[in-house]
């Protein structure tokens, strides 16, 4: 909300830097966004807490003129030449500005305007440029005649970007003094809380900083006295629900005639960002500004002539079935069962609380004004925002809940204010429907509450003055406090709410900042640890340490993005109601099929990727409200096995192999046991490079080399892709607490080379069952290190050379024992497997 | 001249010439050639050995004992030369294998953890050691937790501040925020104390741009105790915030507003990038937004299933993305989860 802070001081003194007061009110919970100067001078700069942006008017240079006479150019019927007084001396001033043609040529003026003057060397905003550029004023000639200073439009000045005409101040604005002083001002742009509705309003904000500063509260007078006739008998109210609208006042003014505002509410409008119109339509905006509560204009005649000659009744109620309603915007809506009018009897006036009818509008020929002040339940308001897409200052406003004792506050503020600016009187008297009187809370807080939940001590009668800086009415029983809410909040609420609703007000007058730091002293709660997170993060670093990089990707995904890799066929899957886009429209099912996207937009940046993602897919379960999410791992890598660098080169590319063992290095460093990779068929891999990865029984995943013919479907270049998913719930469930260590032996091992020669089909993996349970205990490793095929050996034969360490931990081995060993292998592989041992 | 006055001056002259002739060596070579005409079997002062006969036997042991001085001479000539020698050679050989050590070395393939779970390791790290620990809950979630049990009842203008994703399903959604496992881990946990970190990925109905994400992490804090008050509640957040961004950083705890918590606060610290002066990263305002907290609602006290009139707490909420943003300067949000390569391997 756009604050200018000369209405401010309308209600409370300020005498603080504005950099404080911009601190102070942040500090409060109304967080200052920005401080726009409009005229004031710029803070220094060791004080730059805060965002200053704006124009600084130069006492010297920029000041408040009388402009006696207008005359015509005598080259440009497009400008004229004004003389003009500055306080000091006369000068001719030549200007462009529109609303001053008017003027020309009528001699010496009767009433003389009194304008914004700007002389040679000022700075302002240039008015011809689009934004905001400054510029310095330079002595120049325009068609003949000599321009160096300059009667200055709103624009000029940063008031607003209105550079139509010149500022015409109000008769009573002093020549000679300086601008800055007459009218010079700061915008402060305050984001007012969903709970502070109570503080978007000038009258708010001046509260909090009362209550902040100790400076008393001015609110607004009323001077204007009313008149008979009463408005007694000339317009009666009927609330359908009152529920809906609890509470609906009118007030009448006589005889008005719209006319354009005094120029210092019109600069206060534009400041705080709205347009003025009229003096009738800008009173009641005002007022909305000024307290907060929006109210609505009806031309009372036009009332009149639709209720057929008749006192008007107002009907609030809810839309009929089809019922439609063309709003000041132009736009015909259609309206919901659920949203309030303001009738009259002849059918919908406005749509309550959110914007008006374009029939009974005030026009420039409105003299009679039905001014109304309402309140709404804002739960509706909220949701005929919605279904309208319509907001207005007004709906803003009702749909955060504003206190229906500010109705009747506003409706009589409004008056005044509109009598005054557009003459006319006020009529005696309101009609004021209150079906639902509001209820203000009485909160009881003990002094032991309030350390309680603040960790300071503060008297009873401390805490009572707090409040009362807030206009709660306090009354102090012993070490209780029992505050009533004032009549302009709604966000404070009974019992232990509205305790913690005060103690959040204590909290903040009294000071985040003087609210001293502390420890947690409370008892640590029972520590549990959590097993998923931990084994997830030890997956992490694993698998970084094999070389992986971590990828996050985004778990909303599509079925037929995913369907490149799945390729099944209605697969359940979490629908969003609102996606975002098509393709963003469902909980992913597969890791692996968002990296294979990622591996596309990276697979020409790196002659390498090898990568790995741990997070949830997401199952519907049937007779479940929410999904299931297991955790799931993915690896892919694919592109050259070794670094290449300047001197070497190593074209070797990773396969099947390479995943295969960051698969057994992970498992190993997890101390799981008993892996094993099975053959397997599976429709996203290569039908011969596919494995299943076992513990025991145990499924832990599937590891192989992307089908072919899904690896078309990506753009993954030529070298294999080898992928791999797991659900890391098993792995936490194989993987042991513990594991035993093997004692490292002191003795020498005796190594020998074998050479196995067995049929072409005999797995890898029985060969070595075979090896070991022929080595017993002292075989203690074998390594395979060749498979030689050929003539030598006969076809449909393969020759496996492995590497074997014998040892004991508590001997040197003879070589008779080492013989023994080497026999008892070559016996059992050749009663296992048929195999015949090559000689060396 | 007597026979040994002949043989000194002969030895004399051997030591002369041997020593002269070793100076224009010039290789290991010709030091070898020099030793065995010098010092080999039929070397000059070798010879002198074989010739003491001839002279008179009292003169003998001071002939022999100056052979015996010249061989020497000779010999520790030779050894210095040769040590000289090896040295000369070592350098040359030490100056030959000169490499350019500013070619680029070889790296191996090594990983990187996401920038993501870096930073939420060290905020882990941090709330672990002040006695917080993780607790997890769903991605998908019911309005119910995550609205409603958190003190906002259907139509609640506080609901404007997240937009939210719907699933088909009626009452389901996808969390907006971590909250909705402050519930969860009070109803699994009450009446015990609590003190909780809630990470996670949240979701938010906006349109994908350099400043806003459909996703993004979140942490969430929660202390439930017995007296646990605001002042405990600032000195946490604070020594936090000291451990996060450093010992000596500015912290202040302004008010906010949140339906879950009251009284509500954001806290901020002093902009690390321009030091509290006002640059494009703090928009001119010196501080950085860095998370919203509060002392726990009563209403969400009661819902998790502790009676408000005997536990407080607090609770905070922090964006790991944010926080990785700010302390990097990544000018694009869409980075975290795009996966460019490039971007990745700058952590």
């Amino acid at each position: 909300m756009k604050v200018p802070l000369s209405w401010l001081k309308d209600y409370v003194e300020i005498d603080i830097p504005l950099p404080q007061l911009a601190r102070i009110l942040t500090m409060a919970g109304l967080e200052v966004e920005e401080v726009r100067l409009v005229g004031l001078p710029f803070p220094s700069q060791e004080q730059h807490e805060f965002k200053f942006t704006g124009i600084s008017w130069d006492p010297q240079k920029i000041i408040v003129a009388r402009i006696d006479e207008v005359m015509p150019h005598p080259n440009a019927d497009r400008l004229v030449l004004c003389r003009l007084n500055d306080g000091a001396e006369e000068i001719i001033v030549l200007t462009g500005a529109p609303n001053l043609y008017p003027y020309k040529g009528q001699g010496k003026l009767e009433n003389p305007l009194k304008v914004a003057y700007a002389r040679e060397g000022s700075q302002i905003y240039d008015g011809h440029q689009p934004g905001q550029v400054l510029t310095t004023l330079k002595r120049a000639k325009i068609r003949g005649i000599d321009s160096f200073s300059m009667v200055c439009s709103e624009k000029e000045l940063g008031i607003s970007d209105e550079h139509e005409g010149v500022i015409i101040l109000d008769d009573d604005a002093p020549e000679g003094m300086p601008l800055v002083d007459y009218m010079g001002d700061a915008v402060f742009e305050i984001s007012i809380l969903p709970n502070m509705i109570r503080n978007a309003c000038m009258v708010g904000i001046a509260r909090e900083i009362a209550a902040l500063t100790g400076k008393p509260l001015r609110k607004p007078k009323r001077t204007i006295q009313p008149v008979h006739p009463s408005i007694e008998g000339l317009a009666t109210i009927k609330i359908l629900d009152t529920s809906l609208n609890p509470r609906f006042v009118v007030g009448l003014a006589r005889n008005v005639s719209p006319n354009p505002s005094p120029y210092q509410v019109q600069r206060r409008l534009r400041l705080a960002g709205m347009r003025p119109i009229n003096s009738i339509v800008d009173s009641t905006n005002y007022v909305m500004l000024e307290l907060g509560e929006p109210l609505h204009a009806f031309d009372y005649d036009v009332l009149v002539q639709r209720a057929g000659g008749k006192a008007p009744t107002i009907i609030t109620r809810t839309a009929h079935p089809g019922e439609k309603l063309t709003t000041l915007d132009g736009v015909e809506r259609s309206l919901d069962d659920f949203t309030v009018l303001v009738c009259d009897t002849a059918g919908a006036l406005s749509i309550a609380g959110v914007m008006g009818g374009l029939e009974s509008e005030v026009t420039e020929k409105t003299r009679n004004v039905l001014l109304e002040g309402a309140s709404w339940n804002f739960i509706n308001i909220r949701q005929t925002v919605a279904s309208q897409r319509l907001n207005s200052e007004a709906a803003y406003r009702f749909a955060r809940n504003i206190h229906p004792n500010l109705a009747k506050e506003g409706v009589q503020l409004g008056l005044e204010r509109m009598v005054c600016w557009s003459g006319g009187e006020i009529a005696e008297g309101l009609v004021d429907a209150y079906p639902q009187p509001a209820f203000d809370p009485v909160i009881s807080l003990s002094e032991a509450d309030v350390q309680r939940h603040l960790g300071i001590k503060l008297t009873a009668r401390q805490v009572a003055d707090l409040l009362e800086r807030l206009e709660f009415e306090c009354r102090i029983e012993e070490d209780t406090v029992h505050a009533k809410t004032p009549p302009h909040r709604t966000d404070i609420g009974e019992g232990m709410i509205g305790q913690a609703d005060l103690i959040e007000e204590i909290s903040r007058l009294y000071g985040f900042d003087n609210i001293p730091a502390s420890r947690l002293a409370v008892e640590l709660p029972p520590q549990r640890g959590n097993p998923v997170q931990e084994m997830e993060d030890r997956l992490r670093d694993i698998l970084v340490g094999l070389g992986l990089q971590e990828i996050i990707t985004y778990r909303l995904t599509s079925p037929e993005r995913e369907a490149r890799l799945l390729a099944l066929e209605d697969v359940p899957y979490i629908y969003l109601q609102n996606p975002i886009s098509a393709d963003r429209n469902v909980m992913r099912r597969s890791l692996l099929a968002s990296m294979l996207e990622v591996m596309e937009q990276n697979i020409r940046l790196r002659e390498r990727l090898a990568m790995f993602e741990i997070g949830p897919v997401f199952i519907p379960q049937p007779d479940q409200l929410l999904p299931a999410e297991p955790h799931h791992l993915a690896i892919a890598i694919t592109g050259k096995a070794h670094p290449t660098s300047w001197d070497r080169s190593n074209s070797a590319r990773l396969d099947f192999f390479d995943l295969k063992g960051i698969v057994e290095a992970l498992l190993e460093t997890l101390h799981i046991k008993n892996v094993r990779f099975q053959p397997l068929a599976h429709p996203y891999y290569h039908p011969g490079k596919c494995a299943q990865v076992l513990s025991g029984e145990n499924s832990l995943g599937v590891i192989g080399e992307l089908h072919p013919v899904i690896k078309k479907r990506y753009d993954l270049g030529t070298s294999p892709v080898i992928a791999g998913e797991f659900e890391t719930g098993v792995l936490r469930a194989v993987m042991p607490d513990r594991h035993d260590t093997r004692t490292v032996s002191a003795f020498p091992p005796v190594l020998e080379d074998i050479a196995v020669i067995v049929d072409e089909e005999t797995p890898a993996e029985k060969v070595l069952a075979s090896i070991f349970s022929g080595g017993g205990k002292l075989l203690i490793e074998a390594q395979l290190f060749d498979i030689y095929r050929g003539e030598q050996i006969g076809p449909g034969k393969k020759s496996m050379a492995y590497s074997l360490t014998y040892q004991a931990t508590d001997r040197t081995l003879t070589d008779k024992e080492a013989s023994q060993i080497r026999e008892r292998i070559i016996r059992r592989l050749e009663q296992d497997l048929g195999a015949r041992i090559r000689s060396q | 001249m007597t026979e040994a006055q002949g043989l000194l001056q002969e030895l004399q002259q051997i030591q002369n010439t041997a020593l002269e002739t070793l100076k224009a060596v010039q290789d290991e070579t010709g030091l070898q050639a020099w030793r065995s005409a010098n010092l080999g079997r039929n070397a000059p002062v070798m010879r002198i050995f074989s010739r003491l006969g001839e002279v008179p036997k009292e003169e003998r042991p001071l002939v022999g004992q100056q052979a015996n001085q010249v061989k020497q001479a000779i010999e520790t000539a030779y050894n210095e030369y040769e040590t000289r020698l090896h040295e000369a050679a070592l350098q040359n050989s030490l100056a030959r294998d000169r490499i350019d050590v500013t070619l680029p070395g070889r790296q191996p393939y090594h990983g990187r953890l996401h920038p993501s779970t870096q930073t939420l390791r060290r905020i882990y790290h941090i709330f672990a050691e002040m006695g917080f620990q993780i607790y997890l809950s769903s991605d998908v979630e019911t309005d119910e937790y995550n609205f409603e049990l958190l003190n906002m009842p259907a139509h609640h203008p506080a609901r404007d501040m997240w937009d939210t994703f719907h699933t088909t399903r009626e009452g389901v959604l996808l969390r907006t925020h971590t909250s909705p496992g402050q519930i969860r881990v009070m109803r699994e946990y009450a009446p015990d104390p609590i003190r909780v970190i809630l990470p996670g990925m949240c979701y938010r109905y906006e349109q994908i741009s350099a400043r806003s994400e459909i996703q993004f992490n979140q942490v969430e804090v929660l202390a439930v105790g017995r007296g646990i008050t605001f002042s405990e509640f600032k000195g946490t957040l604070i020594d936090f915030a000291r451990r996060m961004y450093g010992e000596n950083v500015r912290t202040r705890l302004r008010p906010s507003y949140f339906p879950f918590t009251e009284p509500s606060a954001e806290m901020d610290i002093e902009c690390f990038v321009c030091g509290g002066k006002g640059c494009n990263i703090c928009k001119g305002s010196g501080w950085l937004e860095i998370m919203g907290c509060g002392m726990v609602h009563p209403v969400v006290l009661q819902n998790g299933g502790y009676d408000p009139a005997e536990f407080t707490g607090f609770a905070a909420g922090m964006g790991p993305e944010r926080i990785t943003i700010l302390r990097h300067r990544i000018e694009d949000i869409r980075h975290f989860w795009a996966n460019d390569i490039r971007f990745l391997e700058q952590f």
